[in-house]
């Protein structure tokens, strides 16, 4: 196998980094929708309304049998039918972030039911009022559990977005097939994106762990 | 003439099927302790919850200084009352739980001095020294800085009690506040509770299995069976020389359960 670093470094990298800027961007754009649908549907689920609480359910489940390169394609073609036409850049953090939105409902609704029914009763007796029941004693309480699912989510989002250079987002795969069928060439760009991608899950991995201890030591409750 | 504090009129409360109060009358002078005491499953606890505003009620009204508490008056109607109206009354209830429902993830002396900070718009500073004195009188101050997690049972009872107290209630109500409890622990919070009936003279009602504590601290003690008073009095009448043969049944069942 012949390995050549001039190629490397004059051909790939320069061409490949912006593709990591894309990964980066679908990445956190899709999960901050994530995480605002994921609420959502959260609230949905657990609504009064018994329609509302079993359509969020619903979606739920069907988005859990379904591939995401399903949803890609399916909004990707789909949306221009309906005159919505958009950017592949941001079909992706659509498709993204919708789909990752029912497991971090999951997740937040797991959160919320580890907080014990006696601190809502205590609440309610102590006459705080519902913005203060959930800022002050359900929130704290629901989010450590809930962080590092969430984290997880992330890091495994970072792993979908390869998916997306189907629909030409020109992220790293992207970059790296196009270098490769000009130049065929593929041991350089397969093995740049490669590395770049461990790189990605490592820090992500490591934010993670940081946010996690922040709230450790906050918390936890010194037992 | 005693002041009337609070009245359950005709309350009665169902779980779909089940009628768990069945058009309860009861009435509790200010000052007075009421304890209630019955069989397992006889709404004891749902008495409580009720008055707590915890659960709903299906027919009746329960009144606390006069007023209705889950309806208001509106153009001399009686109408469902509204969420100003709830939080109005209900600062006047103090509830303390069989299972202390402190605030895990906050120190006893924020657990004691965030709630009428957040609920009472009560100054900060003045809520820390009201939290300190009310921890020095539940014996508790020189643990402020520890979280709920690092107490014993009995421990975390004393400050529940002392985060009710500091939300300055005119009726303390307990639910089986020992019951949780080692055995050891218990004589620490009974005699807490002791000092707010007969120091304090609030307005209290409580559900206990104790029944030596309950003859101990009560005016008055109501019996309980399948959601209906079968007999209430002095503690001297209905626990020495109960009248009623279900009464006479329960009392000597505790009894050989000692
Ligand atoms: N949320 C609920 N849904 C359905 N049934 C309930 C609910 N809460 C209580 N019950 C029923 O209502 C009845 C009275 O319950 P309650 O808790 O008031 O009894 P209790 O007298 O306090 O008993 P214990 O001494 O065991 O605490 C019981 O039969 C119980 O099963
Ligand atoms: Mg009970």
């Amino acid at each position: 196998m012949d390995w050549r670093w001039d190629f490397t470094f004059d051909t790939v990298l320069p061409r490949i980094l912006p593709g990591l800027w894309v990964t980066v961007e679908v990445t956190f754009l899709s999960f901050i929708l994530t995480l605002v649908l994921g609420l959502v549907l959260m609230l949905a689920r657990r609504s009064r309304s018994r329609i509302i609480s079993f359509a969020a359910g619903e979606f739920i489940e069907f988005m859990r049998g379904m591939p995401l390169l399903v949803v890609i394609f399916f909004l990707f073609f789909l949306l221009p039918e309906v005159n919505i036409y958009l950017a592949p850049f941001w079909t992706g953090v659509l498709a993204m972030g919708i789909y990752n939105a029912a497991p971090a409902a999951e997740i937040m609704r797991g959160g919320l039911q580890a907080v014990p029914k006696g601190q809502w009763e205590a609440a309610h007796a102590l006459n705080y009022s519902t913005y203060r029941t959930w800022r002050n004693v359900i929130l704290p309480q629901a989010i450590g559990p809930v962080v590092p699912g969430l984290g997880n989510l992330l890091i495994l989002a970072f792993k979908e977005t390869p998916l997306l250079s189907f629909v030409a987002v020109p992220e790293m795969p992207d970059a790296a097939r196009r270098i490769a069928s000009e130049t065929y060439r593929f041991t350089e760009p397969l093995t740049v994106v490669g590395i770049l991608f461990l790189i990605l899950s490592l820090a992500s991995a490591l934010l993670i762990r940081l946010v996690e201890r922040h709230m450790l030591t906050e918390n936890r409750y010194a037992k | 003439m005693p002041n009337e504090k609070i009245r359950f009129e005709g309350v009665t409360k169902r779980y779909g099927a089940l009628t768990v109060l069945d058009k309860l009358d009861l009435s509790i002078n200010e000052g007075e302790v009421v304890t209630i005491i019955g069989p397992s499953g006889s709404g004891k606890t749902t008495v409580l919850r009720c008055l707590m505003t915890l659960e709903s009620i299906e027919d009746g009204v329960i009144r606390i200084d006069g007023e209705p508490l889950n309806m208001m008056e509106r153009d001399g109607t009686l109408v469902p009352a509204s969420t100003g109206h709830l939080r109005k009354m209900r600062r006047k209830l103090g509830m303390v739980f069989q299972s202390f429902n402190l605030f895990p993830h906050l120190t006893v002396l924020q657990n004691c001095a965030e709630p009428p900070v957040l609920a009472l718009g009560v100054k900060r500073d003045e809520a820390r020294k009201r939290a300190q004195e009310l921890l020095e009188m539940v014996g508790m101050s020189d643990k402020h800085a520890h979280y709920p997690a690092q107490l014993s049972g009995g421990q975390q009872q004393r400050v529940a009690i002392a985060r009710t107290l500091a939300m300055q209630p005119d009726i303390l109500v307990f639910d089986e506040p020992t019951s949780a409890l080692d055995p050891e622990t218990i004589e620490e919070v009974t005699s807490v509770i002791r000092a707010l009936a007969v120091k304090h003279s609030y307005t209290m009602l409580m559900v206990t299995h104790q029944i030596d504590f309950a003859h101990d601290i009560s005016d008055r003690i109501c019996f309980f069976d399948k959601g209906r008073i079968v007999e209430q009095g002095p503690p001297a009448a209905v626990i020495d020389a109960p009248s009623e043969a279900r009464t006479q049944q329960f009392l000597s069942k505790v009894a050989q359960a000692r």
